[in-house]
């Protein structure tokens, strides 16, 4: 029988349905994510399974989201807080940043410090400069937070509820262009661990990291580069914060090559983190210098084909891949 | 029910040691033997107390970076607190978080806060937890005139308003926002009567008086237990010190006060003289009880400074620890 197919905003849904049925301390609280079942459709039903006791359409205030997740968590609760888009998560920030994640230090490593804040991340569809960025390097930059991004449906179901049970508070971010993106998703309980990479396609000729939006445009980069005779190896790192280095130097000290691919702006983004790590750890592995694909700094215009001109594309992971790999 | 001899005494115990506490603690900051600063409540005892002594054993609060009054006045450990404000490795949080960053679980005392205006949330959000568990308790929340300006208390009291959670938001309004009075803050000083925007009872109350505190927080408190929802309690008092510590030794650091203004306070209006006279009225204490009650105090303030002063520095590897949850936790 073939697998089950789904759409990403539907392995959200139900991951999060999944979770609240397990777990009396979990609930969902946001703008929009019940009645009308989340902007984007990602939490489409499970109003209508749990109803509004453990699902909570909240007014226009993402500070109060946060904080109000916050001291739940504190008091025992465990929810999932959605910000609609990450853009919107500057409003929250310290909430994010000064309150959540220094909570548990700041409280003698009280135990209850477990939520996570959902939201739709990066561009693509013609929203414009408020509503297309990418800010996972912002979370990445702070400790007691972990920061996942997962690109596909499988990955986001099965990382959600890992993101659920973490005692830790998470970071969730969603690439809004990829609700729409169907996948093989098992009927059956599964759970992936945070803080693991993924390998999404082997190769020996140049290491590819890539997220998000990227990964996908990475996968088909890395197919049109086989039919040119260079076999490129895809690793998904899934996690950011805590991010696994390890299966990153280990598939560079087999290519000897590595590019960073992610949407998010090019200056200060995870990508130099990653290079940062790479040369400090597997230096003598490189036969080429470590180059990054992303958007350049500039900000999100609507029209479309200026926007398709300043995100990175495909094309532009081919040409990246090509000018270190001739 | 009226409060009777024994509790009203024993809220005077814990007005007068939170006074030796905070002016001990000063003491020490001259000398040096405190990391940073600290924000001490000198003035506004009444608003600690009489909101505290509404509670029940149960019941959470949440309060702000001038914190040392609500702890003491929730009964947490003195000596845990002082040790804590000195960096000590026997304090609440180890000596890492300091006098801005209290906590004592025991007590339900969810913690302090170094972000003005961050708790209002966090106390609307125990407020959740507490009505999606029905456990029937309530929160506190502490906040001053200056964090009433910020985006927080309007998203906080609303959210409260809207999911009907039992917390009480209580407004120590002592008068400054570091240096800014509160009639230059507000275009209208009565941070009470914001309550009737949101949808819930405000109330403004003399916060000189343990008493009058007391009572509003104590209606409100039955009130939210009864699932009433959340209410807004502002009581006015003064902070007779400076903004910090660390301010007030600095030169000029205090000159913003209109000349005579704290002088005034101090002598006609200071929460401790006001109840002192009161509990005479009532013929609960005699001056020589006053005077032994204020020496036990004193020695509170004494011993714990003891045990804080020789506890350890924390060890090096703290430093590491509490960033996120120890592997293996669920």
């Amino acid at each position: 029988m073939p697998e089950r197919q789904i759409s990403y905003r539907e392995a959200v849904a139900e991951a999060i349905k999944e979770e609240i049925a397990r777990d009396d301390r979990v609930f969902l609280m946001g703008e929009d994510v019940g009645v009308l079942g989340g902007a984007f459709g990602s939490t489409k039903g499970v109003y209508d399974a749990f109803g509004g006791e453990r699902v909570l359409d909240t007014p226009i205030s993402e500070t109060a989201i946060v904080g109000y997740a916050l001291g739940a968590a504190m008091a025992g609760m465990r929810p999932i807080a959605e910000i609609m888009r990450v853009d919107w998560m500057t409003i929250c920030m310290d909430e994010i940043v000064n309150q959540t994640a220094k909570m548990r230090f700041l409280s003698g490593g009280h135990p209850d410090v477990a939520l996570v804040i959902r939201a739709a991340a990066e561009g693509g569809i013609g929203l414009g400069g408020q509503h297309s960025q990418s800010f996972e390097a912002w979370f990445v930059h702070i400790p007691g937070l972990k920061v996942v991004m997962p690109s596909t449906p499988y990955d986001v179901k099965g990382l959600l509820k890992s993101a659920v049970r973490d005692p830790n508070p998470v970071i969730f971010l969603e690439p809004g262009v990829l609700y729409g993106v169907s996948g093989p998703v098992p009927e059956e309980e599964y759970v992936i661990p945070l803080g693991k990479a993924e390998v999404k396609r082997e190769g020996k000729d140049i290491t590819i990291v890539a997220w998000g939006t990227l990964l996908p445009k990475t996968l088909n980069a890395a197919q049109t580069l086989a039919n040119e005779g260079i076999e490129a190896e895809v690793v998904d790192p899934r996690t950011l914060r805590p991010l696994d280095i390890d299966t990153i130097i280990d598939s560079v000290k087999k290519t000897g090559r590595l590019i960073i691919a992610h949407e998010a702006m090019k200056t200060g983004g995870v990508g130099a983190e990653i290079a940062a790590l790479v040369q400090e750890r597997a230096f003598d592995h490189l036969d080429a210098p470590i180059k990054r694909v992303a958007t350049p700094d500039v900000i999100i215009p609507v029209n479309r084909s200026l926007e398709r001109l300043v995100l990175p594309q495909e094309d532009t992971v081919v040409e990246a891949v090509k000018s270190i790999c001739s | 029910m009226p409060l009777t001899k024994e509790a009203l005494l024993n809220m005077y115990r814990r007005m007068l040691t939170i006074r030796h506490f905070e002016e001990g603690i000063t003491e020490f900051s001259r000398q040096g033997l405190v990391p940073g600063t600290g924000h001490v409540s000198i003035g506004e005892e009444a608003v600690a107390v009489g909101s505290c002594s509404a509670l029940g054993d149960k019941d959470y609060i949440i309060s702000t970076h001038r914190a040392h009054g609500h702890l003491l006045a929730r009964g947490a450990d003195i000596n845990v607190i002082l040790a804590e404000v000195l960096g000590k490795a026997t304090g609440c949080t180890g000596g890492k978080g300091g006098s801005m960053h209290l906590s004592d679980f025991s007590r339900q005392i969810l913690g302090t806060n170094g972000i003005v205006g961050a708790g209002i949330n966090i106390a609307g959000g125990v407020g959740l937890a507490i009505k999606m568990r029905q456990t029937g308790q309530i929160c506190l929340g502490f906040f001053g005139d200056g964090a009433a300006n910020r985006g927080t208390f309007h998203e906080g009291l609303n959210m409260a308003a809207v999911l009907q959670v039992p917390t009480v938001f209580v407004c120590t309004n002592n008068q400054y926002g570091l240096s800014m009075p509160q009639c230059k803050a507000c275009g209208n000083i009565d941070i009470s009567a914001r309550a009737n925007g949101y949808g819930m009872p405000g109330y403004r109350v003399d916060g000189t008086d343990v008493i009058a505190v007391y009572e509003a927080v104590k209606s409100a408190v039955d009130r939210a237990r009864d699932g009433e929802g959340p209410s807004l309690i502002e009581a006015v008092s003064y902070r007779l010190r400076g903004h910090s510590m660390r301010m007030d030794q600095m030169p000029g650091g205090s000159d913003y006060r209109p000349n005579g203004e704290v002088e005034d306070w101090a002598e006609n209006k200071d929460p401790l003289k006001i109840f002192r006279s009161k509990l005479k009225e009532l013929g609960y204490i005699n001056e020589k009880e006053a005077e032994q009650l204020d020496a036990e105090c004193r020695q509170l303030f004494e011993s714990a400074a003891d045990f804080a002063l020789n506890s350890p520095e924390p060890e090096p590897e703290t430093a590491f620890t509490w960033i996120y949850a120890p592997e293996g936790v669920k």
